[in-house]
């Protein structure tokens, strides 16, 4: 389980999160939607102890991220995987070396069964034979889907995924859908999406948290955020340019 | 009457503080942002010799950036160090003419070869074609999220990026520099020798008799001091670096000029201490 209480930041003297409360139960597919630029990868960045938090705690299944050590939030990150905005495949490396470099440097496996999983988890995003590419080989579509499999390979309890499907066209998309569900329930794995896309956000969650002005402004299942009178998530759902979420 | 007179007075009173505080707080500002870059460049420096325990590990990842650092930068080291000894000894004859035999000219060159010219002048090339590559790399890894991506896979940037630039920098570049002595040695004499008529053993006899090895191992101390401070500003450039294209371009050019400057600081103490 993942627990955030009153998270603040600001970069700049800028406040960006202003005392975010959320849960975040095993199992759960959670949906983070927000306005571009309101926290919603700073906040993710937090859970994986990328960012340092000016106020607030965040425990992960008891423990703390935001005070932990050097080497215990190393020990925690082995507990998630994340799937980037842009991927972040590391150019210089082949398909199989990007998917493969967590397990090979904590030398988890020999390098047998390093390639036999890679080859596993390959196939499992859609992406059979693609080990010897380079990033600069694939599409779009193609990179999310290694940066999916590396997130796998070290069997993960938690996947992150920041904007999975921005930037891809329609049927790309669904079918990164598909696999975070996959992953979701066939693997078992807790997935937290931030997104701003409500077709991708309908389809793969279970719980939605709406992000706006640095605060967690509404949190419920599928149902209720579909059903909700609040007029910001409403506006937001909608996509509509008229409300109280005023265009910057 | 009165007051609006002393209204004027404070007024223009503030003013001068203003003039005289603004530039005070400026350089008040440089300082602080000198010591705190420093600052943070030491402690980088101890993160690299505190992971330099895991090493062996990553040996093939250090034997990668040998090659890079070294190997590559042969064919420019080469060419800079061959002109310089050739000017060094054109420039010695004109200045030893009517004054000192150019009998001299092997024992003069030589001598600013090894212990300045050589490792400063390896120092400069490389911090421009390898210190400002490790901070354009490592700068568009942290913009592109690499650097957070490592960082995901419970992987520590210092220890997989930064040590084995680290180790490859500061066991290369004094290689470079025995290489690049070398061959400014031969610059020299080839000048010498075609422009100048002298015969190669009067130019090596003379080179020779004032050899001390305190010259080239003082040389090489040096280069192996310029080595690290090349990549360990290259690694601290990069791993700040932010604001997309634009800012790696920054991180470029800061990497150079920093590690240009340091050497040049650095070459001034070693040689108080070392000559």
């Amino acid at each position: 389980m993942i627990e955030i209480r009153n998270l603040q930041k600001s970069f700049n003297g800028k406040p960006v999160l202003r005392g975010v409360d959320l849960e975040i139960q095993k199992g759960e597919s959670q949906i983070i939607i927000g306005r571009s630029g309101c926290g919603k990868s700073v906040l993710l960045k937090h859970i994986i102890g990328l960012v340092k938090p000016d106020a607030g705690q965040i425990f992960i299944d008891g423990d703390e991220v935001t005070s932990a050590s050097t080497r215990d939030l190393y020990r925690l990150r082995r507990k998630f995987g994340m799937l980037f905005q842009g991927a972040a495949l590391f150019d210089s490396m082949t398909v199989e070396e990007n998917v493969a470099l967590g397990v090979r440097e904590h030398r988890m496996f020999d390098e047998a069964e390093i390639n036999r999983r890679v080859a596993e988890k390959l196939e499992l995003v859609g992406l059979p034979n693609t080990q010897p590419l380079k990033p600069s080989e694939l599409s779009g579509g193609m990179k999310k889907r290694v940066g999916l499999a590396r997130a796998l390979m070290m069997d993960p309890e938690f996947v992150l995924y920041d904007e999975p499907t921005t930037g891809l066209d329609p049927i790309t998309s669904d079918a990164i859908n598909d696999l975070i569900i996959e992953c979701n329930q066939k693997l078992g794995v807790t997935s937290i999406v931030v997104t701003h896309d409500m077709t991708s956000a309908y389809k793969v969650g279970n719980r939605f948290a709406m992000l706006h002005e640095g605060q967690v402004i509404f949190t419920g299942t599928t149902e209720e955020v579909r059903n909700t009178n609040h007029p910001v998530v409403r506006q937001f759902i909608e996509g509509r340019a008229e409300g109280p979420l005023q265009i910057d | 009457m009165k007051s609006a007179i002393g209204g004027k007075d404070l007024q223009h009173t503030l003013m001068l503080r203003e003039q005289i505080a603004r530039p005070i707080s400026t350089v008040g500002r440089l300082v602080i942002t000198l010591i705190e870059q420093s600052g943070a460049i030491f402690i980088l420096l101890g993160k690299i010799l505190r992971s330099s325990i895991h090493l062996w590990r990553n040996r093939h990842l250090v034997l990668d950036q040998m090659l890079l650092i070294g190997v590559y930068s042969l064919p420019l080291v080469s060419i800079i160090a061959v002109f310089t000894g050739a000017v060094s000894a054109w420039q010695a004859a004109y200045q030893f003419e009517g004054l000192v035999s150019l009998d001299y000219l092997g024992a003069g060159t030589s001598t600013a070869i090894f212990i300045e010219l050589g490792p400063v002048l390896t120092g400069i090339i490389l911090a421009g074609r390898v210190g400002s590559s490790i901070a354009a790399e490592l700068g568009t890894m942290k913009v592109t999220e690499q650097i957070d991506a490592l960082e995901s896979l419970a992987i520590d940037p210092v220890h997989y990026l930064a040590l084995p630039r680290f180790c490859a920098a500061t066991i290369m570049t004094p290689v470079l520099t025995i290489f690049a002595d070398f061959v400014a040695l031969l610059g020299a004499f080839i000048v010498t020798n075609v422009l100048l008529g002298q015969s190669a053993h009067i130019f090596f006899d003379s080179a020779q008799s004032t050899f001390e090895l305190r010259s080239l191992l003082g040389g090489l101390t040096k280069a192996v001091v310029f080595g690290a401070t090349i990549a360990l500003i290259g690694c601290y450039v990069g791993f700040q670096t932010s604001g997309g294209a634009e800012g790696v371009g920054r991180a470029t050019i800061q990497a150079f000029v920093l590690s240009s400057a340091v050497i040049l600081m650095n070459d001034y103490v070693l040689a108080t201490i070392i000559f």
